[in-house]
């Protein structure tokens, strides 16, 4: 009886995942930044070059400011376990209160051991955001797909397309625009395979989604080296897109560079969630395309055309990942290589489950990666005693943690990956 | 609005589910289409509602030929259905279930749900359905979707609207309810057809009721006629209501279950505190209205559902907190209520699925390897003895009729000595020789002495094969009662009402010389809070 | 609905009856036939990009034999070459061959991996993390490592199966407690492992003494896998062969086997049938790793004989074409190995010879996963339909005039 009775009682209570991943994250904070860190000071400067006016550089003692997060943070761990005895689910608010400090406590810990013990943190942002452009857009497409139900892996594949193609035509017709049109049109051609043969020919979306990658890998390393490589000057030179400095808002410190000195693309990041957002939940179009991402059968029955509605979805996605992947050959790279894409749709798949199917989520996720992204880059200049490998890593750790432990419970799309046949 | 089917055939490949169907469905009529399970009733109203097209035959509407192409067109046409497995997206408000497809917009596409919140409140109100616009559709009881679904017809303006089994989900209270918002839609000019083979239901609301076998229209009656006359009529001979079982003679109690609680993930007690036994020789059958507990129970009993509290002792032996695994080893046969999900894999092969939870034990498995012999010989020994329908023991599960997979289910469980065996709706799809089949080797089974647990939302099932009945209501054992207690009696304790008051009540209705699904409403739920206190 | 159809299905209609239908229409004769409409769209890639084919296709007008004759050449010449290079030339006779054999070896290893995973119902993108993984462990007990001939390269073989069972297992264990879709978590396994390899060949445990270079001292001549003289075939293959003959055994008659494929069919059903499905899934895990693994043993104890951080190069995901291709049996994917590693072989002689880039052999060979996924389209294609669209008629015509 004794056994019995005792062993089960446990599946009453929330999971345990949450509160054992806060504190775990609170003892890493009190115990290795905080008693065994370095006891110098990190430095962190909110302005860049040409801001409007100043602002003090933030000054943090390295093991001061982590022993005392790393108290706060305990402090969450022991609510959180309190919560659960109490049958409630740990709230989101405290999980974003317990990852934005463990952000700030990694940051004073490995800036105060570095070698320099000062970096821009303006800079560090706007970095983020630069590298996070192509993660949003692939994350909107996969966030346009999976809502109507088609899982779409091939979003490194499209980003790779958009890349390519984007860098063909605008060195070809010398116009940067002409390179993001076709970059769109590249994108949706990939997406038209993938909704050609998971739609109609009912193969698995991940089989497709996996394949495609390979495809589009094979054929843009193909043309580069028959075509590309054969005379650079003439089809591997893209016209770049400008970057629209807008005056007096862009010299606002730390924001300013983030929101008002952007490349179109930049913008058109910020647009394209609003617009993703908007239309998936407050239109008529955005009610039918989650009815058939949740229960097709049932938007059949309202006279919904499923697969219709996932087609050009999937189409549609694949345009804004396309998009997407032009940012590396008009805006941050000089020239189209192989693989210039460097597997961040799948970084991009990961901010889609981060985000939790949410446009914005997706946005926020994709930020975060990006902010992991270039804190390695700047941690690599600083010389921290942290190899950069491990830092590079932290996206896909972060997300390995995020799919297990906090997000194991949240619910994709349902009817996502499964294919609409009519009887 | 006049429907009228003329000669409606449907065939999948080379077999007709629906052969030359002619049904006329009057204005404002409750036009009942009663048959079997898989005589074909769903299949024709879903070529009535356009997701299927007719293979042969012509819909006419008030007279004139219509063609459906989706159901966008039948709804169009004033067609409304409401399906047996609701079509409602879980995940969203009511207000968006119902806008979905017919939106209200505001310019740009911009939803307006406001319009649809008004239209909701409006039929909510007039039929008196209590049904909040916002609410998120899983978190309403299934008697509320229901309605939601009533109420999506409503707002397409159904002028016949299609019930397809809609009381299957329902408890006894509900279903009354039903049948009055049924006569109310009726009074407004609503024409109905509704789908059952619940022969006290369909007698009480209907106007004409139309008899289907096999795909097959067999004829239409009036309501006055006999519960025997219907049930002959909807499985095509005379029904041998009597297994001629002889009567138990108990042993020892050999499953002792005691207090056993579960709660869900979600906080909900779903089994509260259930105490009882089954001797050696005796079939006990859990009866109850689908969703009471009944999966809840088998499922703890067997190991696959988590249990809160409580002991299930089998000939001493504690079964809770054991593995599947060592459950089924210590004498446990079960028979799984959904047997295409968890009963069979239905791709394997039948003589696969024939040693599903024996293929690690002698002699079909030594150590990690199989002896593929014993398990052909063992196969070809089943399929003999289970008369199992089928050319060959390598096809697999799935091309099996519902029947036969049944039996290769209850053959696999009963092939090896039990301590003790459960059942879960063992008959359910399963055509009518098979039925008796299975219930012979059910009593064949307790004849053994082995202790039986029968789980049926089917009555007759209940009384046919049972000893002792007890029912669960909301999770809890609603009282035991003898095996040959009356209908009328189960029938109110599966609504709550506790035994001694179901048997006062129902003779005082049998005195009174009314059937008991006419009772009024308010009667009945007044003996329910009379039983809570 | 399935209830209404279920109960009486025709005896005709049950598999298997025909087997005159199975071997014309089923996946046999559609497999071939999507490799050869894959290869004809891959030729036509190379043709286009040809430069004669694109100067012929300026007076294509005047003299149009030109542009097809080039269009031919430009194909076949590549294909050629790519023969040449796998198979059989005159030069060198058979030896190409034991190329193709060589390149296969972690192909059907990684493959046989994949397929594991697939009968289990898992998506193991994640073969590229486990052969990175199962090379590392194996290489540095190569390497660092000084034992016996015989036991040293068992080490290595068993370090190198480890390694892939912990990267795979890990995924299965989180999939089990957690319920994260392994997809996902396979696909950031193997960045982790990129990364990570990546870190390791910047120490000084995985360096030459004194060097700088990124690469790893060469594995003991006691580690290696003993090769072919005169070519870089080794018994690696062998092993291929035997863990195909395990796999095979394992599915067909082995109670692990028999697991795998009801919770990869049905889980609820085996997990009903008291089968334990969290431990399969962990297993069927751990295994796949394993064998990714072994391609990695492969790799550094045999083709390589030492570990760099591209050690993996693209056979983590040819491994998942090379699975899709073999249908996930192991007799199929070691054939379908065999086939891209001929491929992959002939593509190095086709780049020197017509300076047609490798990059074409990926365009292939997911453009045949792709049509073999796919029977209807490759009916389609050669106008298979068209028959049976008339014979369905036939038979409903007839059934209804019964």
């Amino acid at each position: 009886m004794t056994a019995s009775t005792l062993q089960p009682a446990i599946n009453v209570l929330p999971s345990k995942k949450t509160p054992i991943i806060l504190s775990a994250i609170a003892v890493i904070v009190f115990f290795c930044f905080g008693l065994l860190g370095n006891s110098d000071s990190a430095h962190f400067q909110l302005n860049s070059a040409g801001d409007a006016f100043k602002l003090p550089e933030l000054v943090f003692p390295g093991k001061a400011s982590n022993i005392v997060i790393g108290l706060l943070l305990i402090g969450l761990a022991v609510y959180s376990w309190l919560q659960r005895k109490k049958s409630k689910l740990v709230a989101t608010w405290m999980i974003a209160i317990a990852a934005v400090l463990f952000v700030l406590s990694f940051l004073i810990w490995v800036v105060s051991g570095a070698d320099i013990t000062t970096i821009s943190l303006a800079s560090l942002l706007a970095g983020a955001v630069v590298l996070a452009v192509p993660l949003v857009f692939g994350s909107l497409s996969g966030v346009l797909c999976e809502r109507a139900g088609v899982v779409n892996i091939a979003i490194e594949g499209q980003l790779l397309g958009g890349a390519f193609t984007a860098a063909l035509v605008s060195s070809l017709t010398k116009n940067a625009f002409a390179g993001l049109i076709a970059a769109g049109i590249a994108g949706a051609l990939v997406s038209l395979i993938l909704a050609l043969f998971s739609i109609k020919y009912v193969v698995n979306q991940i089989i497709v989604g996996v394949v495609l990658n390979v495809l589009v890998s094979g054929i843009t390393g193909f043309l580069f080296t028959t075509v590309m490589q054969e005379d650079p000057e003439l089809y591997n030179k893209p016209v770049h897109l400008p970057v629209i400095d807008i005056p007096g808002l862009s010299a606002i410190p730390v924001i300013g560079p983030i929101l008002f000195k952007q490349s179109v693309i930049g913008y058109l990041m910020y647009l394209a969630v609003f617009i993703v957002w908007f239309g998936l939940f407050k239109t008529k179009w955005g009610l039918r395309v989650r009815a058939v991402g949740e229960h097709p059968k049932a938007a059949d029955t309202l006279g919904i055309k499923v697969n219709r509605t996932r087609f050009w979805n999937v189409t549609l996605g694949g345009i804004v990942a396309g998009i997407g992947g032009s940012f590396f050959t008009l805006v941050a790279i000089d020239s189209f290589t192989k693989e210039i894409s460097g597997g961040r749709g799948f970084i991009a798949l990961a901010a889609v489950i981060f985000g939790r199917w949410n446009p914005i989520g997706a946005f926020l996720a994709a930020l975060l990666f990006g902010f992991a992204d270039n804190l390695q880059v700047i941690l690599t200049i600083i010389g921290t005693p942290v190899p950069s490998q491990f830092m590079a890593m932290m996206p896909y750790l972060v997300t390995i943690f995020a799919v297990a432990g906090l997000v194991g419970r949240s619910r994709g799309p349902a009817a996502a990956g499964e294919p609409y046949v009519k009887e | 609005m006049k429907l009228e089917l003329r000669g409606i055939s449907k065939a999948f490949g080379s077999f007709y589910a629906n052969k030359n169907i002619d049904l006329m469905v009057d204005d404002a009529q409750i036009h009942c289409l009663l048959g079997e399970n898989g005589a074909g009733k769903s299949t024709l109203m879903n070529v009535l509602y356009g997701l299927y097209q007719p293979t042969e035959g012509e819909i006419l509407l008030d007279g004139k030929p219509v063609e459906f192409s989706g159901p966008g067109d039948a709804m169009a046409a004033g067609i409304g259905m409401v399906h047996q497995h609701f079509m409602l997206v879980p995940v969203f408000t009511v207000a968006e279930n119902i806008a979905l497809g017919a939106e209200t917009t505001k310019a740009g596409g911009v939803l307006d749900l406001q319009d649809t919140r008004k239209k909701i409140r409006e039929i909510s109100d007039r039929y008196s359905f209590d049904v909040d616009p916002d609410a998120i559709v899983e978190d309403l009881p299934v008697g509320v979707q229901q309605r939601v679904e009533i109420i999506k017809a409503l707002v397409r303006e159904a002028k016949i609207l299609i019930l397809d089994e809609p009381t299957a989900v329902l408890t006894p209270q509900e279903t009354d309810e039903l049948l009055e918002i049924m006569r109310q839609l009726k009074a407004n000019g609503t024409s109905i057809v509704f789908i059952s083979h619940k022969l006290r239901e369909v007698r009480a609301v209907s106007d004409v009721i139309t008899v289907i076998r096999r795909g097959e229209v067999i004829d239409s009656v009036s309501p006055e006629s006999s519960t025997t006359e219907l049930a002959n009529l909807m499985v095509g001979r005379a029904v041998e209501l009597n297994l001629n079982k002889a009567p138990a003679t108990p042993g020892d109690a050999v499953l002792q279950v005691k207090d056993l609680t579960v709660v869900d993930p979600a906080g909900t007690t779903t089994l509260n505190s259930v105490t009882f036994d089954i001797h050696e020789g005796e079939i006990l059958a859990v009866a109850g209205v689908q969703g009471n507990g009944q999966t809840e129970l088998t499922e703890a009993i067997l190991g696959t559902q988590p249990v809160t509290a409580g002991s299930v002792k089998l000939a001493g032996e504690e079964l809770v907190g054991k593995s599947v695994k060592q459950v089924l080893r210590s004498g446990l046969g079960f028979v799984p209520e959904d047997r295409s999900v968890h009963g069979l894999v239905t791709e394997f092969s039948i003589e696969e699925n024939l040693v599903l939870d024996l293929y690690d034990r002698a002699p079909f498995g030594k150590g990690i390897s199989m002896n593929l012999d014993a398990i052909k010989k063992n196969a070809t020994a089943q399929i003999k003895d289970f008369d199992v329908r089928t050319d060959n023991p390598l096809n697999p599960a799935s091309s099996l009729s519902g029947g036969n997979q049944q039996k290769v289910v209850m053959a696999r469980e009963l092939s090896r000595d039990l301590k003790l065996f459960i059942a879960s709706q063992p008959t359910r799809g399963v055509d009518v020789g098979s039925i008796e089949f299975l219930h012979r080797r059910i009593v064949a089974e307790r004849d053994k002495g082995t202790p039986v647990m029968i789980v049926s939302t089917e009555l007759d099932e209940v009384m046919e094969l049972a000893d002792r009945i007890a029912v669960l209501y909301k999770g809890r054992i609603n009282g035991i009662v003898p095996g040959n207690t009356s209908r009328e009696v189960l029938g109110l304790m599966m609504a709550g009402v506790s035994a001694e008051e179901a048997a006062e009540q129902a003779e005082f209705t049998k005195s009174d010389n009314e059937p008991v699904e006419a009772a009024p409403a308010g009667e009945r739920s007044e003996n329910q809070e009379g039983e809570g206190q | 609905m399935s209830e209404t159809k279920a109960p009486v299905v025709p005896d005709s209609e049950k598999p298997g009856n025909d087997l005159l239908k199975q071997i014309t229409q089923g996946p046999g004769l559609v497999s071939v036939l999507g490799v050869i409409v894959a290869l004809v769209i891959g030729g036509l890639l190379i043709a286009i990009t040809d430069e004669k084919v694109a100067q012929t296709a300026g007076y294509f007008f005047a003299r149009p034999t030109d542009f097809l004759s080039e269009l031919w050449r430009a194909a076949t010449e590549s294909y050629v070459a790519l023969f040449n290079g796998a198979i059989y030339n005159s030069a060198q006779g058979f030896k190409p061959f034991l190329e193709t054999l060589t390149v296969s070896t972690p192909l059907i290893c990684a493959g046989l991996g994949v397929a594991v995973a697939f009968r289990a119902g898992l998506f193991n993108i994640g073969a590229q993390g486990q052969i990175i993984i199962g090379s590392v462990l194996a290489a540095y007990v190569g390497f660092a490592w000084h034992l016996p001939l015989g036991l040293h390269l068992l080490l290595v073989i068993v370090f190198g199966l480890i390694g892939g069972a912990i990267w795979g297992g890990l995924v299965g264990l989180l999939k089990a407690k957690t319920g994260a879709h392994e997809v996902i978590l396979t696909i950031m396994f193997n960045y982790v492992a990129v990364y990570f390899i990546d870190f390791l060949m910047n120490t000084q445990a995985f360096r030459r003494p004194g060097g700088t270079n990124p690469i790893s001292p060469i594995l003991d001549s006691t580690a290696v896998f003993p090769s072919i003289p005169g070519s870089r075939l080794h018994l690696g293959f062998v092993m291929a062969v035997l863990l195909v003959i395990f796999v095979s055994w394992m599915f067909k008659r082995s109670t692990v086997g028999f697991e795998f494929r009801a919770v990869g069919h049905n889980p609820e059903a085996a997990k009903t049938a008291g089968i334990n499905v969290a431990r399969s899934t962990i297993i069927a895990m751990a295994m796949a790793g394993a064998l990714a693994g072994a391609a990695g043993v492969a790799q550094v104890a045999g083709t390589e004989k030492v570990l760099t951080s591209g050690i993996a190069g693209s056979l983590g995901f040819d491994a998942i074409t090379v699975a899709l291709l073999g249908r996930s049996t192991p007799w199929g994917t070691f054939f379908a190995g065999l086939l891209f590693g001929a491929f992959q072989a002939g593509a190095v002689n086709m780049q020197i010879t017509t300076g047609t880039p490798i990059d074409i052999v990926s365009v292939v060979q997911s453009l045949i996963v792709l049509f073999i996924a796919a029977p209807p389209l490759v009916k389609a294609i050669f106008g298979m339909n068209r028959k049976k669209k008339r014979n369905a008629k036939l038979e409903t015509t007839q059934a209804g005039a019964k």
